[in-house]
C-alpha cells in the first residue's frame, strides 16, 4: 500500500517539528533558541500549506500565510530586538541539567503517544498519526518553560507551545475556524509585546531577568 | 381594547428601561444637583406609579410571557408576568413611588457628583428588583439578583469614608454572595432536561422527594440569607443603618420581599411536591427570627438599628405564614393554604408600606437633628408636626393596632393558626398553640418597641438644646411620607378589596382563592373563612373609635371648662428637673433586657457610688455572632492559610503545578 506523497511530507514535517522541540530543550543560547523558534514556525507553515494543498481547504492557505508572517518573521524579529536591547545573548542557566531534561523529554513523548492513540484512531483525517507528535511538542515546550531560569526562554517556550497546539489542530481536524485562529494569533502577538514590556520592568526593578527575584513578591 | 395593544409586560419593560435611562441621565448632571432632585426623582416616582398601575392591571390577567433578545447568543432572557409577579410589582411600585418622591427632597443636600452616582445606583436597584419579579429563567433571575446585590452594596456604602460603613457593606456583600450560591445550586438541582434553565422546563420537570427537599433547603438558605432569616441575619442590622434613609426604606420594604418572592416561586411554582416538615421548619425559623428580632429591637438605642431588627421580626412573621401555607398545602387543605398565603402576602405588602414610612421618618429626623441616637432626641412633635403625625400612622400600623393595615394581616395570620387543629398530625397540633403564642408575644413586644420608639423620639422634652433648631420636612418629603401613610390607612380600611385582588395569586399558587368566602358579606365585613368563626370590619371599628373620641371631646367641653391649659408637670417634690431625667430608650427597654437576659450577650459598666464622673454604659451583642460567625471566620482564615502554603512565588513551581495537572488529566480523561 503506497502512502501518498503529501502524507509522507506531513509525517516528515512532524518528525522535524519533534526534532526541533528537542533541540530547543537542549539549547542553552537565547539567540539560537529564537532561530529554532523561527525554524519551527517555518516547518509549521509548510506543513499547513501541504495539508491545504492535499485537502483543498482554502482557509488553511491563509493560516499558513499567517503563520509564516507572524511566527517566522514578526515574532522572531521582535524577540531579536528585545534581546539586543536587553543585551542578553549569552547562555541560559537551566534548573535541571540538559541530559536529565532530555530523558524526561523522552518519557513525555512516550506518554504523549500513548495518550493520543485513542484520539487518532477516532479522527478521520489522514494526518492523524501526527497528533501524538503535536501533543509531545506541547509537553516538551511546557517542560522547557519549567526548567529555564530566565524570563526570555520561558516566553519562547510559551510561544512554541502555541505552535504545538496549532499543529495539533491542523492534524486532528484540518485546522480551527479562521476566527479562532486569528484570535489566537493576535493573543500571541499581544502577549509577546506585553511580556517584552514586562522584561524591562523586571530588569529595572531587580537589575536582572532572573525569575527567582520575583519570589520576593509573594504575599505572606 | 386599547390596553390590549400594550400588554402589561411591555409596560413593565418600558418602565425598567425608563429607570435605567433616568439613572444614566443623572450622571450627566455633574455641576448642579437640581436636575436630579427636581426632575429625575419625580420622573422616577411617576414610573413607579405606572408600575403600580400595570401591576394592578396584571393581577387580574392570565400570565403573559415575552422573550428579550438580550443576554448571550442563543440564550435569550425569558420574561413572564403572572399574578404572583404582578403582586410584587404592585408592592415595589407602591412603595418606591413614595420613596422616590421623598428622595427628591431628601437628597438635595448631597453634592452633585455624589448625587449622580447615587441616583444611578438607586435606579439600577429599582430596575433590578423589577427584573427579578418578571424573570422567567434562572439565568435572568441570577443576573438581576446579582445586579440587585451589587447596586445595593454600593448604595449601602454611599458614605464609604466611614470605616464602619465599609465594614457593614463588606458583611452585606459576603452574605449576599453566600446566599446567591445557595440559590444558584437550587436552580441547578431544579433544572429541566438537557440543562434547560427556563422556569417553564423546571415546572415541567418532576423531582423525586429527595431532590425536591434538597432544592427547597437550598432555596430556604439562599433566600433566607437575603431576607435576614435567623441565623443569616447579621448583615441586616449593620447594612440598613449604614445606608441613606430612602435606601434603607427600599431595602427593608422591597428588597427583603424579593427573597420572599423567590421562596414562594420556588416552593409553590417550580416544585410540585411539598413535604409537611418543610413547613414546620420554615415556621420554626420564622418564629425564632420574629422573637429574636423583636427582642433585639427592644434594647436598641439607635433609631435605624431598631427598625432594622424590627425588619427581622416582620420577615419572621412572613416566614411563619409561608410555613403555614406549606403545611396546609402539603395536607391538601386548599382554603386554609389560601388563607395563610393571603396573610403572608398581605403582611409583606403592609410591611413594605409601614417600614418604608418609618425609615423615611427617621431620615427626616436625622436630617433635622443630625442625630440617630435615641438618647439624644425627644420632643420633636413640637418642632416637626408633619413628620410626627405621619410617623404616628406608621407606628400604629406596625404595632398592629386596628383599623390600620398591620392589624389585618396579623389577624389573618392568627386565624390561620387557630384553624390548624384540623391538620392530621398529632405533634403539630400540640405545637401549634405554642407557636401561636410566640407569634402573639412577638406582635405585642413589637407594640412595646414602637411605644418606645415614638415616645422617645417625638414625645417628652428635647434632650439636647440644639433639638430646638430642628425643622420640619420639606414638601417633597412630606408628599412621600403622606403617600405611604395613606397606603397604610387604605390597606387597613379596605381589606376585602385586597383579598379579592390577591385571589388570582392564591389561585395560581395553591389552587384555591379566598375571595368568595372573604367577600361573602360585602366589602364592609372581612370574613376569611366563615362568619361563624370570625369577622372584622375596620370601617366599623374606625367609626366606633371616632365616635368615642368625638363624644369624649364634646363631653369634656360640655361638662368641664373646655379650655386648653398648660401647666408645669408634677415634679415629685423635686424642683430641679431637666430633660435628661426623662425615661430613656435604655430605661424603657430595661424590663425586656431583664426578662430575656439569656438571649443577649450583655456587657454593662456601672459607675460606683464614689465616682467623680459617673458613667453608665451597656452594650448588647448578638450571641449568634460569637457562636457561629466568629468561629466560621476563624476556620476560613485557617484554611486560606493552608492554601497559602502552596503559594511560593516561584514561577517554575506554578508552571509545574499546571504541568502536573495537565499530565494527570491527559492520563485519566483519555
Amino acid at each position: 500500500m503506497a502512502v501518498p506523497l503529501s502524507s509522507q511530507l506531513i509525517n516528515l514535517f512532524a518528525a522535524l517539528l519533534l526534532l526541533i522541540a528537542f533541540a530547543m530543550l537542549s539549547q542553552r543560547r537565547v539567540l539560537s533558541l529564537i532561530n529554532l523558534y523561527a525554524l519551527q514556525g517555518l516547518v509549521l507553515a509548510l506543513s499547513t500549506a501541504t495539508v491545504a494543498y492535499s485537502t483543498h481547504q482554502e482557509h488553511l492557505y491563509y493560516s499558513a500565510a499567517l503563520t509564516l508572517f507572524l511566527k517566522v518573521l514578526l515574532l522572531p524579529w521582535i524577540l531579536h530586538r528585545l534581546i539586543r536591547r536587553l543585551n542578553i545573548k549569552w547562555d541560559v542557566e537551566t534548573l535541571l541539567n540538559i541530559p536529565t531534561t532530555m530523558l524526561l523529554g523522552i518519557a513525555l513523548v512516550i506518554m504523549a503517544f500513548n495518550v493520543a492513540l485513542p484520539i487518532s484512531q477516532m479522527a478521520g483525517t489522514f494526518t492523524r498519526a501526527t497528533l501524538g507528535i503535536a501533543t509531545a511538542s506541547v509537553l516538551l515546550s511546557f517542560l522547557m518553560m519549567i526548567t529555564r531560569r530566565k524570563a526570555v526562554p520561558q516566553v519562547i517556550g510559551f510561544l512554541s507551545m502555541e505552535n504545538g497546539l496549532f499543529f495539533a489542530a491542523t492534524s486532528a481536524t484540518y485546522g480551527m475556524p479562521m476566527v479562532v485562529e486569528l484570535g489566537i494569533a493576535l493573543d500571541v502577538l499581544v502577549g509577546t509585546v506585553i511580556l517584552g514590556i514586562f522584561f524591562f520592568q523586571i530588569r529595572e526593578a531587580f537589575d536582572s531577568l532572573e525569575l527567582r527575584h520575583l519570589e520576593r513578591l509573594r504575599e505572606d | 381594547m386599547r390596553i390590549a395593544l400594550f400588554p402589561p409586560i411591555d409596560i413593565v419593560l418600558i418602565i425598567i428601561a425608563c429607570w435605567l435611562a433616568l439613572g444614566l441621565l443623572s450622571l450627566f448632571s455633574q455641576r448642579s444637583a437640581t436636575p436630579v432632585t427636581r426632575w429625575v426623582m419625580p420622573a422616577s416616582a411617576l414610573a413607579s406609579g405606572a408600575l403600580l398601575a400595570a401591576g394592578l392591571f396584571a393581577l387580574a390577567q392570565p400570565p403573559e410571557t415575552a422573550i428579550l433578545p438580550l443576554g448571550l447568543p442563543g440564550l435569550p432572557f425569558h420574561l413572564r408576568l403572572d399574578p404572583l409577579s404582578a403582586f410584587f410589582l404592585v408592592l415595589e411600585g407602591g412603595t418606591s413611588f413614595g420613596i422616590s418622591l421623598y428622595s427628591a427632597g431628601y437628597f438635595q443636600q448631597r453634592t452633585p457628583r455624589q448625587l449622580g452616582i447615587l441616583s444611578l445606583e438607586y435606579h439600577l436597584f429599582l430596575a433590578s428588583m423589577a427584573l427579578i419579579f418578571v424573570a422567567d429563567d434562572a439565568y435572568l433571575f441570577m443576573v438581576a439578583w446579582e445586579l440587585m446585590a451589587l447596586s445595593s452594596y454600593f448604595l449601602v456604602t454611599t458614605d464609604h469614608e466611614i470605616g464602619e460603613i465599609r465594614a457593614a457593606g463588606y458583611l452585606y456583600l459576603l452574605i449576599a454572595h453566600i446566599g446567591a450560591l445557595g440559590i444558584l445550586l437550587c436552580f441547578g438541582v431544579l433544572h429541566g432536561a438537557h440543562g434547560d434553565y427556563t422556569f417553564d422546563s423546571m415546572r415541567a420537570a418532576t423531582q423525586t422527594p429527595f431532590w425536591a427537599t434538597v432544592a427547597f433547603l437550598l432555596a430556604l438558605f439562599g433566600f433566607g440569607a437575603k431576607a435576614g432569616m435567623l441565623p443569616l441575619h447579621v448583615w441586616l442590622p449593620e447594612a440598613h443603618p449604614a445606608a441613606p434613609s430612602p435606601v434603607s426604606a427600599l431595602m427593608s420594604g422591597v428588597m427583603l420581599k424579593t427573597a420572599i418572592y423567590g421562596l414562594l416561586r420556588v416552593t409553590f411554582d417550580l416544585l410540585h411536591v411539598q413535604v409537611w416538615w418543610w413547613g414546620a421548619l420554615t415556621l420554626g425559623l420564622g418564629l425564632l427570627s420574629a422573637l429574636f428580632g423583636v427582642l433585639f429591637a427592644a434594647v436598641q438605642t439607635d433609631m435605624k438599628r431598631l427598625l432594622a431588627y424590627s425588619s427581622i421580626e416582620n420577615i419572621g412573621i412572613i416566614l411563619v405564614g409561608i410555613g403555614l401555607t406549606i403545611l396546609f398545602h402539603a395536607y391538601d387543605m386548599g382554603l386554609l393554604a389560601a388563607l395563610a398565603l393571603a396573610a403572608t402576602l398581605y403582611h409583606a405588602l403592609n410591611h413594605a408600606f409601614f417600614k418604608g414610612l418609618l425609615f423615611l421618618g427617621t431620615g427626616s429626623v436625622l436630617h433635622a437633628t443630625g442625630e440617630r441616637n435615641l438618647g439624644r432626641l425627644g420632643g420633636l412633635i413640637h418642632r416637626m408636626p408633619w413628620v410626627a403625625l405621619l410617623s404616628l400612622v406608621g407606628v400604629l400600623a406596625m404595632a398592629g393596632l386596628p383599623p390600620l393595615n398591620g392589624f389585618v394581616s396579623e389577624w389573618l395570620m392568627l386565624q390561620a393558626f387557630l384553624l390548624t387543629p384540623s391538620v392530621p398530625h398529632a405533634y403539630l397540633n400540640m405545637m401549634v398553640p405554642i407557636a401561636a403564642g410566640a407569634l402573639v408575644l412577638a406582635s405585642a413586644t413589637a407594640a412595646y418597641v414602637l411605644v418606645k420608639f415614638y415616645g422617645v423620639v417625638f414625645l417628652g422634652q428635647p434632650r439636647e438644646p440644639r433639638l430646638g433648631q430642628a425643622h420640619d420636612a420639606g414638601g417633597w418629603e412630606r408628599a412621600g411620607l403622606a403617600w405611604l401613610a395613606l397606603g397604610c390607612i387604605l390597606l387597613g380600611l379596605f381589606p376585602v378589596f385586597v383579598i379579592i385582588a390577591l385571589d388570582n395569586v392564591t389561585q395560581s399558587l395553591v389552587g384555591q382563592g379566598l375571595a368568595a368566602s372573604a367577600s361573602a358579606h360585602g366589602w364592609f365585613f372581612l370574613t376569611p373563612v366563615s362568619p361563624a368563626r370570625a369577622s372584622y370590619s375596620p370601617v366599623f371599628f374606625l367609626g366606633v373609635v371616632l365616635l368615642v373620641v368625638v363624644l369624649t371631646f364634646l363631653a369634656v367641653r360640655r361638662f368641664y371648662h373646655g379650655r386648653l391649659r398648660r401647666g408645669a408637670p408634677w415634679d415629685c417634690g423635686f424642683p430641679a428637673q431637666t430633660a435628661r431625667m426623662q425615661d430613656t430608650a435604655e430605661g424603657f427597654g430595661q424590663p425586656i433586657r431583664q426578662i430575656f437576659e439569656p438571649a443577649f450577650k450583655m456587657t454593662r459598666q456601672l459607675p460606683s457610688a464614689f465616682d467623680e464622673h459617673p458613667h453608665y454604659a451597656v452594650s448588647v451583642a448578638d450571641r449568634f455572632w460569637h457562636a457561629l460567625y466568629a468561629p466560621t471566620a476563624r476556620l476560613a482564615e485557617r484554611i486560606s492559610g493552608l492554601i497559602g502554603l502552596i503559594q511560593h512565588g516561584r514561577i517554575h513551581l506554578y508552571l509545574l503545578y499546571s504541568f502536573g495537572t495537565l499530565l494527570l488529566l491527559l492520563f485519566f480523561v483519555r
